[in-house]
């Protein structure tokens, strides 16, 4: 037996695009070593960021992460489009037809798992604490642990690009074309381990964030005084704890399937591979909304906000994210009405999909009559909004149409539903994302972004969708099905594939302008410092601290009284004085959680390569680094009432 | 529900945090509980694939389960009382109860190994079929479950006779017992569903 | 310079969208889905067209409610209201959530409705009897058997207009999915299992039908052609097919099966008629050795 299991040097990349691929990645990790030895930061990254348990900076690890795999998703885009605008008739385009659909795999899972998630876990960690009044998250080390799992998956996923391949069986891998018959390389075992460890974080944060909110909210913050992107998040995590379980199960047996020769999808051997459809799916949908109620949140805070005024329909609101939040678990079934499922089945859950519309369109006129007798501010976010409601709305027409089973049958698999979810997740998630970003921004690094940038980039990015995702829509009517790596010339597809590379053109200036934006605001930072920690006239409590906050967010814990408290109290003027400082607990920075990750990425690899001896050792190490953190009595230190008095003046004196 | 709110908030310090902890604790077991439910899904799917295999009534052996069953459920009830003496701060008792808890839970584990051991000796494999793939992987799970709550039991006997029964190991014992009951209801619905059901 | 910015951005947004209801038109004979050639496309854009008049009830009137808002409200224009407390009114909550719900009820219905009526497992009722093709997806290309006429076709289909047409379908490989957007949407094809779709073919042409689930990496070759014809022309071409030389027996079969792509049309004259039912059984119940034998040939 090989000691590196079915490791060799045969695992390295063959062909061009792979290579060119894998040794950008290596020249860019290199660069990156190289930069921080040369500025001499080692030191500073490791006790400022690596062995850090503070909300604040995980959050913005997370959001780093998300935009270096946003890049390597949106390369893969560029590697999609090119392919599908030349690979017509006797040409085969750039990259081989199992290549291609390497890389389609790789764009979905980095895109949803590694990007959008990664963004809602980041902004939802920066924001989150801030907002309900608290000083950090219920289990500050846990949440460590679930960003080092996260990065975990994210490296194995990535590994997969240099050393072996990755699946091709599509971004949910259905089985039997990901069973051990049909794709006998690595490439799922990649995919189901950079999942599982990733969503073991994802599952971790779940809890972290539901009893955060259930426990530490500050005094006098009753559930129905809570901000909505609070209630959003709630929702979510509700969803997370629920749904993630779901993943991990699944995962699994298909391991087991690849692995030990157990009989859970198989074709043969009594298998089920429509049971693998409805686990992941089962799954799968409560994820979209995983993604998408956050960024409802986003928008419902940024509405009321620029438009100077609380935010209509509370109550209405907070009803609708309970009813998705439930909702979303009896709809899955709609991701294969064309499996053949019996008439009733497939009515009844066509039905529940489109009753989903109707919470959804609720939130939507909710926040459009919070504009209505407004002030609207029309900055970036703003536009980014106004985006998102057209662009949202027309793909949730086209998901109402689909819905319905017969009309389905016509549609599913076609581009138009891959122009239908791109609507969905691009302008909801990634636009609720990028105006979160936007919005928090300031709070976190205390100067505000110049906005005129990010204005040309929401003009951009809508544009650019409509270009790049209008063909789709057209090409998926036409009998054009998604993930085709090459097609013959007299379906007249091609102009249409040319003007949707088009639009890809147009969203990376988008992108650039952003990246333009986040430079340009570092430069001049010193023009857009935020001195007063409320540079948008808030409502909420992140509002009411110092921008940065300091570590432990407040010198003295708020009390709040009101649905939007801080406004409320800005507009009676009211300013308490009297400041009794008391003694904090702090948990202490600790490097296990990033040794923790580490274990479990070397764990993820050597299951993929079946290094067994490998895979037991750093099973060994996780359970070690969890027992000397279990073991250990001092994981906390207090901060006394004097030195946060002395800290409190000085982000004072700055006021 | 403000009310509730106000009396967590002016609770004493250390308490809440134990509190949280706790609270904690129980959505771990719902996520859990999600995951087992999952596995007993598959399992309701894939019963009557057993692809001319053996059915579930031809591998059972009931007496077998019954005794696999009580150890398992006096566990439960020994893990009860040694938890009661860890609140009344009886270290001795605390270890001599526990101790009872570990080695039914390890004879639990023994027996499942053994009955496991046979079923492959004899052909029935978790690679003979569905049916047996969902057995092996519902019933196994369950046993890891146990397993690792073994190892968390012996490690924190032992912290506790080094170092007595402080604060944090009796708020661990109480996160320790909460697991192993959770794993007890689990196992009852493994009995019902997987072998009373399949047996009948 | 902001308002420029404004101004020239959102004539380029709708120009965009011009562009494409241009394009829309202009490829509009193209478009599969909205030139539908048998009865359950036909009925299936029909479907599609009034679901869209029902959410633009909504839809509609939301959008010039947002850009109404959107420029009225907007920050500098003093003469708007202003009112920064008012943020509840039951009326209005009231009528959007009744009014999408209503418009959801209807659709609802339509969805009982058609999901019956639609049913790929129904019989067409015709006087014309019907022909039945069973068809079988494997690495990658599709397999089509005339059981009755003791025919069978790789990547081609020819069949009479107006004959309703019962596929039974299965796989021998991973799932596929067999769609002519023309003629009717999609169902699964999963070995071991046998799923169903009835269809009938009005117009006579070719059109083209694909695989719409991944199965590895010759799948985008899974194209093939539908040949509409006259019945007249039809027998033709079976008897014609009847002389082929090419002969399908379970051992042509498996050599069939091995995996291959772009494999062009290929006629073939049926010698075993329970080819279909061997295959879908072979993954059910563990004789000969189980599905091994037919596939293991891939290496």
């Amino acid at each position: 037996m090989n000691i590196l299991g079915k490791l060799s040097i045969n695992a390295l990349p063959h062909d061009m695009v792979t290579l060119g691929g894998a040794m950008m990645m290596i020249v860019a990790i290199i660069f990156g070593i190289f930069y921080v030895t040369y500025t001499k930061r080692w030191s500073w990254l490791w006790k400022e960021w690596i062995t850090t348990t503070d909300h604040k900076k995980i959050g913005v690890m997370y959001i780093f992460v998300s935009i270096i795999m946003g890049i390597r998703g949106f390369a893969d885009v560029v590697l999609l489009r090119t392919q599908q605008a030349t690979s017509v008739g006797a040409s085969h385009g750039i990259v081989s037809a199992n290549h291609f659909q390497q890389i389609f795999s790789a764009h979905g899972v980095i895109m949803i798992f590694f990007v959008a998630m990664g963004f809602l876990f980041g902004i939802v960690n920066l924001v989150l604490p801030l907002q309900i009044g608290s000083r950090d998250v219920a289990f500050p080390f846990l949440n460590a642990t679930s960003f080092w799992l996260f990065a975990a998956g994210m490296v194995l996923m990535n590994a997969s690009l240099i050393i072996g391949n990755f699946t091709y069986a599509g971004w949910l891998s259905y089985p039997p074309l990901s069973e051990l018959k049909y794709s006998p390389g690595v490439g799922v075992d990649y995919w189901i381990w950079s999942l599982q460890i990733a969503g073991l974080g994802s599952l971790f944060s779940g809890i972290n964030f539901l009893v955060t909110i259930i426990k530490l909210r500050c005094k006098g913050m009753a559930l129905m005084k809570m901000p909505l992107f609070t209630w959003s998040v709630f929702g979510t995590m509700s969803l997370v704890i629920l749904a993630f379980p779901i993943l991990t199960v699944t995962l699994a047996l298909l391991y087991l399937d690849r692995t030990i020769g157990t009989h859970f999808f198989t074709a043969s051997g009594g298998g089920n591979m429509m049971m693998y459809v409805n686990l992941i799916w089962s799954w799968g949908h409560p994820e979209v909304y995983i993604l998408v109620l956050p960024a409802f949140g986003i928008f419902s805070e940024v509405v009321s906000v620029f438009s100077r005024k609380r935010l209509f329909g509370y109550r209405s609101m907070v009803l609708a994210i309970w009813a998705i939040v439930f909702l979303s678990f009896i709809v899955w079934l709609h991701h294969f009405f064309t499996m053949g499922a019996g008439v009733d089945v497939n009515a009844f859950f066509g039905m529940m999909t489109m009753i989903i519309a109707v919470p959804t369109g609720v939130k939507i006129f909710n926040w459009l009559f919070t504009m209505f007798r407004g002030r609207i501010k029309f900055n970036a976010s703003m536009i980014f909004f106004l985006g998102f409601i057209f662009l949202f709305t027309l793909g949730g027409v086209a998901g109402v149409m689909m819905a319905v089973p017969a009309i389905d049958y016509q549609l599913h698999n076609s581009l138009f539903l891959v122009a239908h979810f791109h609507t969905m997740i691009v302008s909801g998630v990634l636009f609720g994302d990028f105006i979160g970003v936007m919005y928090w921004f300031p709070k976190i690094f205390g100067f505000k972004l110049i906005d005129v940038y990010g204005r040309v980039a929401a003009y951009l990015w809508i544009i650019g969708f409509v270009v790049a995702f209008g063909p789709l829509y057209i090409l998926g009517l036409m009998g054009a099905t998604r993930r085709l790596d090459h097609y013959p010339a007299y379906t007249g597809w091609q102009p249409l594939f040319i003007v949707a590379g088009v639009g890809v053109f147009i969203i990376a200036l988008a992108v650039l302008f952003q990246f333009i934006q986040l430079i340009v605001s570092y430069r001049k930072r010193n023009d857009n410092i935020d001195i007063t920690g409320d540079p948008w006239d808030g409502r909420t409590l992140e509002w009411s601290t110092s921008s940065p906050p300091p570590f432990f967010n407040f010198a003295i814990l708020p009390e709040v009284s009101n649905r939007d408290d801080f406004w409320e109290k800005k507009q009676r003027g009211l300013n308490s004085n009297n400041k009794e400082y008391t003694d904090i607990e702090i948990v202490k920075n600790t490097p296990i959680a990033m040794y923790i990750g580490s274990a479990a990425c070397l764990f993820g690899f050597s299951a993929v390569w079946h290094i067994w001896w490998l895979l037991i050792l750093s099973l060994i190490a996780v359970i070690v680094f969890i027992m000397i953190r279990t073991t250990d009595e001092e994981t906390e230190y207090i901060l006394t009432a004097s030195k946060v008095a002395e800290i409190d003046k000085k982000v004072q004196w700055k006021i | 529900m403000e009310d509730i709110d106000t009396q967590i908030q002016e609770a004493p310090k250390y308490d809440k945090t134990d509190d949280t902890i706790v609270f904690g604790f129980w959505i771990y077991l719902m996520t859990d509980c999600v995951l087992f439910a999952a596995l007993f899904a598959v399992y309701a799917v894939l019963h009557n694939n057993t692809f001319g295999g053996p059915s579930g009534s031809q591998i059972f052996s009931p007496h077998y389960v019954l005794i696999e069953t009580l150890a398992l459920l006096s566990s439960s009830f020994t893990c009860g009382i040694g938890l009661i003496s860890a609140y009344n701060m009886q270290k001795n008792r605390v270890i001599g109860w526990f101790s009872v808890t570990f080695l039914l839970g390890v004879s639990f584990v023994i027996m499942e190994i053994v009955e496991f051991a046979h079923l492959i000796n004899v052909g029935n494999s978790f690679k003979r079929s569905a049916f047996l793939s969902s057995y092996f992987t519902l019933v196994g799970t369950h046993g890891l479950h146990v397993t690792v709550g073994l190892i968390g039991m012996l490690i924190l006997m032992i912290r506790i006779y080094t170092k007595g029964l402080t604060k944090s190991s009796v708020r661990r014992l109480t996160l320790l017992s909460l697991f192993w009951h959770f794993l007890d209801i689990i196992w009852i619905f493994i009995f019902t569903i997987v072998y009373m059901m399949g047996i009948a | 310079m902001k308002k420029t910015l404004r101004f020239i951005f959102i004539t380029l947004i709708l120009l965009c969208v011009a562009v494409f209801g241009t394009m829309f038109l202009l490829h509009g004979k193209n478009i599969a889905v909205l030139n539908p050639k048998g009865l359950i496309a036909s009925k299936e854009k029909g479907l599609i067209i009034t679901v869209c008049l029902l959410i633009s009830i909504v839809v509609v009137p939301l959008f010039f409610l947002t850009i109404f808002t959107a420029y009225k409200y907007r920050e500098g224009n003093d003469g708007a209201n202003y009112s920064p407390e008012w943020d509840s009114d039951p009326l209005l909550e009231i009528i959007w959530w009744a009014i999408p719900a209503a418009i959801i009820l209807v659709l609802s219905l339509i969805v009982w409705h058609t999901s019956s009526t639609l049913n790929y497992y129904k019989p067409i009722k015709s006087k014309v009897p019907p022909i039945t093709i069973q068809v079988i997806s494997l690495d990658w290309k599709w397999l089509f058997i005339y059981p009755k006429e003791k025919v069978a076709s790789v990547n081609f289909i020819e069949i009479p207009q107006n004959t309703p047409i019962d596929f039974e379908l299965t796989s021998d490989t991973v799932m596929n999915a067999f769609w002519i957007p023309n003629l009717a949407g999609q169902i699964m094809t999963m070995p071991g299992m046998e799923t169903k779709i009835h269809i009938l073919a009005y117009n006579k042409g070719t059109y083209y039908g694909v695989s719409s689930n991944i199965s590895g990496s010759g799948f985008a070759g899974m194209r093939f052609a539908v040949q509409v014809s006259s019945l007249k022309n039809f027998n033709k071409w079976i008897e014609s097919a009847n002389r082929s030389s090419n002969i399908l027996t379970m051992t042509s079969y498996k050599k069939l099966a091995k995996p291959s792509s772009y494999n062009h049309k290929k006629i073939y004259s049926l010698k075993d008629t329970g080819l279909f039912n061997a295959i879908v059984e072979n993954y059910m119940v563990p004789v000969f050795g189980g599905p091994i034998m037919l596939t293991d040939s891939k290496g």
